[in-house]
């Protein structure tokens, strides 16, 4: 079996007589998915940490070319499965526009109601598998527990525990079954007040908070410039989030606020901000899946489209902020029943350049603990 | 157990038991009940191992636990897609592993290369690489079917027979 | 600013090196001649009024059917909320543009997905090797004329078919037992003539049927699908 090939990273790495380089990935249970991060350190301090990435390359994009409008919606899914709705919606959005559609209300509405819903259980993950990397284990049962109830939530409504292809091109597969709304209501409550609890045993934690503030702090020039987007952006103090600034689907009908990193517990934009945004953003999502229960439209779930659509020559974007960020989907067409190029800008990606900048000087505990409060997952950086 | 045989020199020198299944499933008894599954989550279906080993539906009831590292580990979840660039890690972890091993694959993409049939990058199936004992269908499988799958990897192990001269064939797979 | 007065801005500053405003379904583009990008790049980031401090995206589109690759760059300014397309034409043959790196950290890394899906070379960029397929990997595979190369370090790249396996394996056993079988009598009757318009083997009663009809097997051939 030849030798793994890294020399061309390998190259760019100078190590001293004293220094080593190792490599984290991509088989490891901290780098959330197959990434390698080839890192130079002396001892514990790491002079230079380079992500290699595409042990997760699956050719979505060149796929998008073969199977059609309709056909590309479960690949969306695998993009980000731990936000699948809102992947599935940012496609959608953009074929819609392509087709010049109008999506009806009560698709709108689910969508979003089904979009925020996974956005917590993406955090749930998120922050549940961060407690485990800096070291505590048992918070990741507690949110694998929560991640749970939403499964079955969802479960209820389209099928699907983890890949739903729920939404279409016009609309959403299936419409919200009897006695959804309360069920849905009946774990807000619960979880509007599990966050209090969980806020108590990890968020102000005396060792997390101290694990977490003050490293990595990422300016807000950086961030701008790095392209970060999404919760990342956000912690760094930034006030820009896609939903109420780009408003799209029912969301200019729900009043949310923005929560924006303040620095609380240490420097704005450091490890500690980027975990405690999510946090408020499950509150957030909660408080509009609420008011979409409440204000929910009757109507048809889809707009009438052809079995296979065939968009005039031209070219559209659409952006949805999924939980890792934005997700920016540019679909190209040029008139038959394919497209000619599909394109998925995600939040994942770009936070992975700024990686190796960020890495000098950090201990190799806190470089878990950064990518860790990225939030990241391996299919969106290699798609 | 009984001993039948003693050759004290020459060739086939050793001693010859018979009647050693009861030893045999004592021995896998306490093998089948202490699996540790090297965590190797690889894409979508990584969450739902992750989500088989947490709080509802629990591996650790099998008192199967994840290791990290391959050296620690006697069964290989391949939970996800594999692709040429993973695949020689994939080999290498296989190798790291000590015997006797088992490999489950779970999921569409571990199986056959699954929903990405069409895509240049992706393995069509990690059995092109490794060889596998369990398959478990699904895009991704419910945290019921992988712990089936679990439970006949138990039954592999509760069939093997020690005491006797017989040994798994290792294939390398390709 | 909506995309007509971003576009005249910039015109004013570059004149010909900036194209007309090309009125695409929905999104409207700008193209903007290769030389100049990184000084259209440099002004649409520091004017004022423009502010595109923020760079979404930075992606290529093969067209062999008007022979150049086309490489898009989506813009965002976070203050004024304003968005624009540029995009940049280079020869399918040996593609080279300016890397904007250096006006926006954020196309370090898309500039080297660029370089490996389409092999566009980024003239000025510090680090350009491949970022998603290993590195001695053959071919560029966004481009439309990509071909396969049949595996990678010996694991190839085809999987059997399952039902191409199970109809040849019906098919053997069909032929075995019609070998096996007594040599049929040929009895010219009108079962005969229905069996062949049918083309269909009765599977109950071999030994009636006068000739095994050629069987459509469901012609199903195992293509390496790529």
């Amino acid at each position: 079996m030849a030798e793994p090939v890294e020399r061309q990273v390998l190259r760019r790495l100078t190590p001293s007589d004293e220094e080593i380089v190792i490599n984290f990935g991509p088989q490891h249970p901290s780098t959330h998915g197959v990434i390698d991060f080839v890192t130079q350190t002396n001892g514990e301090i790491i002079r230079r940490s380079i992500p290699d990435i595409g042990y997760l390359h699956r050719g979505l994009e060149k796929i998008g070319e073969a199977v059609g409008y309709p056909g590309y919606m479960p690949f969306t899914d695998r993009i980000d499965y731990l936000a699948a709705m809102l992947a599935n919606e940012g496609y959608a959005m953009a074929v819609e526009r392509l087709l010049k559609l109008e999506v009806p209300p009560r698709a709108k509405y689910l969508r979003a109601i089904a979009g925020e819903l996974c956005r917590i259980s993406s955090h749930w993950v998120a922050v549940g598998s961060m407690a485990a990397d800096i070291g505590a284990s048992t918070p990741l049962t507690h949110a694998l527990r929560e991640r749970e109830a939403i499964n079955d939530l969802l479960e209820e409504l389209c099928g699907a525990r983890l890949t739903f292809n729920y939404a279409r091109i016009g609309g959403v597969s299936f419409d919200a079954p009897e006695g959804w709304r309360e069920k849905v209501l009946r774990y807000l409550d619960h979880l509007d007040s599990y966050i209090q609890e969980w806020d108590r045993l990890i968020s102000l934690n005396e060792i997390y908070v101290k694990r977490l503030a003050k490293v990595a702090v990422i300016s807000r020039e950086k961030a701008i410039a790095y392209g970060l987007c999404g919760p990342n952006l956000r912690a760094s103090g930034i006030s820009w989030d896609t939903r109420r600034d780009l408003a799209y689907g029912a969301y200019p009908e729900f009043k949310f606020d923005v929560p924006v990193g303040e620095g609380k517990m240490g420097v704005k934009g450091d490890c500690w901000d980027r975990y405690a945004v999510r946090v408020l953003e499950m509150l957030e999502s909660s408080k509009i899946i609420r008011q979409a229960l409440a204000k929910l439209p009757e109507g048809e779930i889809m707009a009438k489209v052809a079995r296979k659509p065939k968009p005039e020559a031209g070219e559209a974007i659409g952006r949805v902020e999924s939980a890792r960020g934005e997700m920016c989907y540019y679909v190209v067409s040029d008139g038959s029943e394919n497209a000619y190029r599909v394109r998925v800008r995600t939040g994942s990606f770009m936070a992975m350049g700024i990686i190796e900048e960020m890495s000098q000087g950090l201990m190799i505990a806190d470089l878990i603990a950064l990518i860790a409060s990225f939030d990241i997952v391996a299919p969106e950086i290699d798609r | 157990m009984a001993i039948t045989r003693i050759i004290a020199e020459g060739p086939g020198a050793g001693v010859l038991l018979t009647n050693t299944n009861r030893f045999d499933d004592l021995v896998n008894l306490a093998r089948k009940n202490s699996i540790h599954y090297l965590l190797f989550g690889l894409a979508c279906c990584g969450i739902e191992l992750m989500q088989t080993g947490g709080p509802r539906a629990d591996l650790d009831r099998f008192a199967a636990v994840y290791r990290a590292s391959p050296r620690q580990a006697d069964l290989m979840i391949v939970a996800g897609t594999l692709s040429y660039k993973m695949a020689e890690r994939t080999r290498l972890l296989y190798d790291q592993m000590a015997e006797p091993k088992y490999v489950l694959a779970m999921g569409s993409c571990a199986n056959c290369g699954g929903l990405f049939q069409c895509s240049y990058a992706v393995v069509k199936g990690v059995d092109k690489i490794i060889p596998v004992d369990v398959y478990v269908p699904g895009c991704p499988p419910r945290p019921e079917a992988l712990t089936e799958g679990l439970m006949r990897i138990q039954d592999i192990m509760m069939s093997e027979r020690w005491w006797r001269e017989k040994r798994r064939p290792q294939s390398g797979a390709k | 600013m909506n995309a007509q007065e971003i576009h005249a801005k910039l015109k004013a500053q570059f004149g010909d090196a900036v194209g007309d405003l090309a009125e695409a379904k929905i999104d409207p583009f700008v193209t903007v001649k290769a030389d100049k990008i990184v000084e259209v790049c440099r002004f649409a980031r520091g004017e004022a009024g423009l502010d595109f401090d923020y760079c979404e995206d930075v992606t290529g589109i093969d067209w062999p059917a008007r022979n150049l690759i086309e490489i898009v760059y989506h813009l965002f300014s976070l203050q004024n909320r304003h968005q624009l397309v540029l995009k940049v034409e280079t020869e399918r043959s040996q593609p080279s543009v300016l890397s904007v790196q250096g006006v926006w950290k954020a196309a370090n890394w898309l500039e080297r997905e660029v370089y490996d899906m389409l092999g566009v070379n980024f003239v000025g960029h510090p680090d350009l090797r491949r970022i998603l397929l290993p590195d001695d990997w053959i071919g560029h595979p966004l481009r439309k004329d990509y071909q396969e190369a049949g595996g990678y370090h010996g694991v190839t790249n085809t999987r059997f078919d399952p039902l191409v396996r199970l109809t040849q394996k019906v098919e053997e056993e069909r032929k075995a037992i019609a070998a096996a079988a007594p040599p049929p009598v040929v009895a010219p009757t009108t079962a005969t003539t229905t069996a062949t318009a049918t083309t269909t083997v009765p599977a109950t009663a071999p030994a009636t049927v006068p000739a095994p009809a050629p069987v459509p097997a469901p012609a199903k051939k195992e293509e390496p699908r790529g």
